[in-house]
């Protein structure tokens, strides 16, 4: 999903920066808010920031024969939103970028909008969804973080097929999308069950906490 | 959650990453299997003519150097993971 160093013409980087800062500020401030109200939140925000960097970290192979990462960007999603994740996902971004060379400086902002703006958009929205018709949270963050992962990669193919559309932004983005939305299905899938993982352990160990934040379905509170 | 269905969860996990190194099984990156996405996505870019106008400010030196990298972004996450998890166990435990 990484756009990397100097892939992406000037005026795509100043765009995709701009976007991000808007989110990215916001998110801080969220935070903040967050911290004020609960204090507990703090060791959750530390937990879903951990968990995109472990995620990330692991280049796994697809049935499709080429390997790529999960984001891990679901979780976050689920608990605080997708502005505060997009600030979780700019600090796993940086270390990559700057320590890995995997990503990069003028694509950051790039980036930073398909790991950490729309991927946890789509699962936020998947998210509470399924929480208003009463689904277990369980499920739901099955599909949220699944979807989160994969529409992260559909994002990044989207980028790249705005700023290459040859010889057509169809064929192009036809193109993106099979380099980078079918290696990641199974992928997104493995992410799925990952997160239900941890979220059932959350569950059992800070169900009050999950509760406060008003992240369970109705049935579960 | 049920610790079966817990562990039945882990077990497909496991199945969905392994499948791909037994149904490609002998193929190596020279054959063109097992490359990251991010460089197939990199290559299609130059191949319509496009030039990177910038590089990184610093690469790992070697393979052996990224792979520590790695290691240790993984550590970072699987440290704070692993702290409060075990940490909000014991609270539990307590009350």
């Amino acid at each position: 999903m990484h756009i990397m160093e100097g892939y992406l013409p000037l005026t795509w980087c100043i765009i995709w920066f701009v976007v991000s800062f808007i989110v990215v500020a916001y998110g801080i401030y969220q935070i903040k808010q967050i911290v004020d109200e609960t204090p507990d939140s703090k060791a959750l925000l530390a937990v879903s920031g951990a968990f995109m960097f472990i995620l990330s970290s692991l280049k796994l192979p697809s049935v499709t024969g080429s390997c790529s990462h999960p984001c891990g960007n679901g979780l976050g999603a689920a608990l605080f939103g997708p502005a505060v994740t997009a600030v979780l996902a700019t600090i796993v971004l940086l270390f990559q970028a700057i320590l890995l060379a995997h990503g990069g400086l003028t694509t950051l902002g790039a980036n930073i909008f398909s790991m950490g703006i729309i991927g946890p958009f789509v699962a936020w929205l998947v998210y509470k969804a399924c929480i208003k018709a009463n689904i277990s949270s369980t499920i739901a963050i099955f599909f949220a973080a699944f979807l989160g992962d994969l529409l992260t990669y559909v994002a990044t193919s989207f980028q790249l097929a705005f700023a290459f559309p040859a010889p057509s932004f169809g064929s192009a983005l036809t193109k993106f999308l099979v380099i980078f939305a079918v290696t990641q299905v199974p992928l997104a899938i493995g992410e799925g069950i990952l997160t239900v993982i941890i979220w059932d352990r959350l569950k059992a160990y800070k169900p009050k906490l999950l509760d406060k934040l008003g992240v369970l379905a109705p049935n579960e509170a | 959650m049920e610790r079966t269905t817990l562990i039945i969860l882990a077990v497909i996990c496991a199945i969905i990453f392994i499948a791909p190194l037994v149904m490609y099984s002998g193929l190596g990156e020279d054959d063109g299997y097992f490359g990251g996405a991010d460089d197939a996505a990199g290559e299609a870019i130059e191949e319509s003519g496009f030039k990177p106008w910038f590089s990184s400010i610093w690469e790992p030196p070697s393979g052996e150097i990224e792979s520590l990298l790695f290691a240790l972004q993984a550590a970072i996450g699987a440290i704070i993971i692993g702290y409060f998890f075990g940490y909000w166990r014991g609270q539990g435990k307590e009350e």
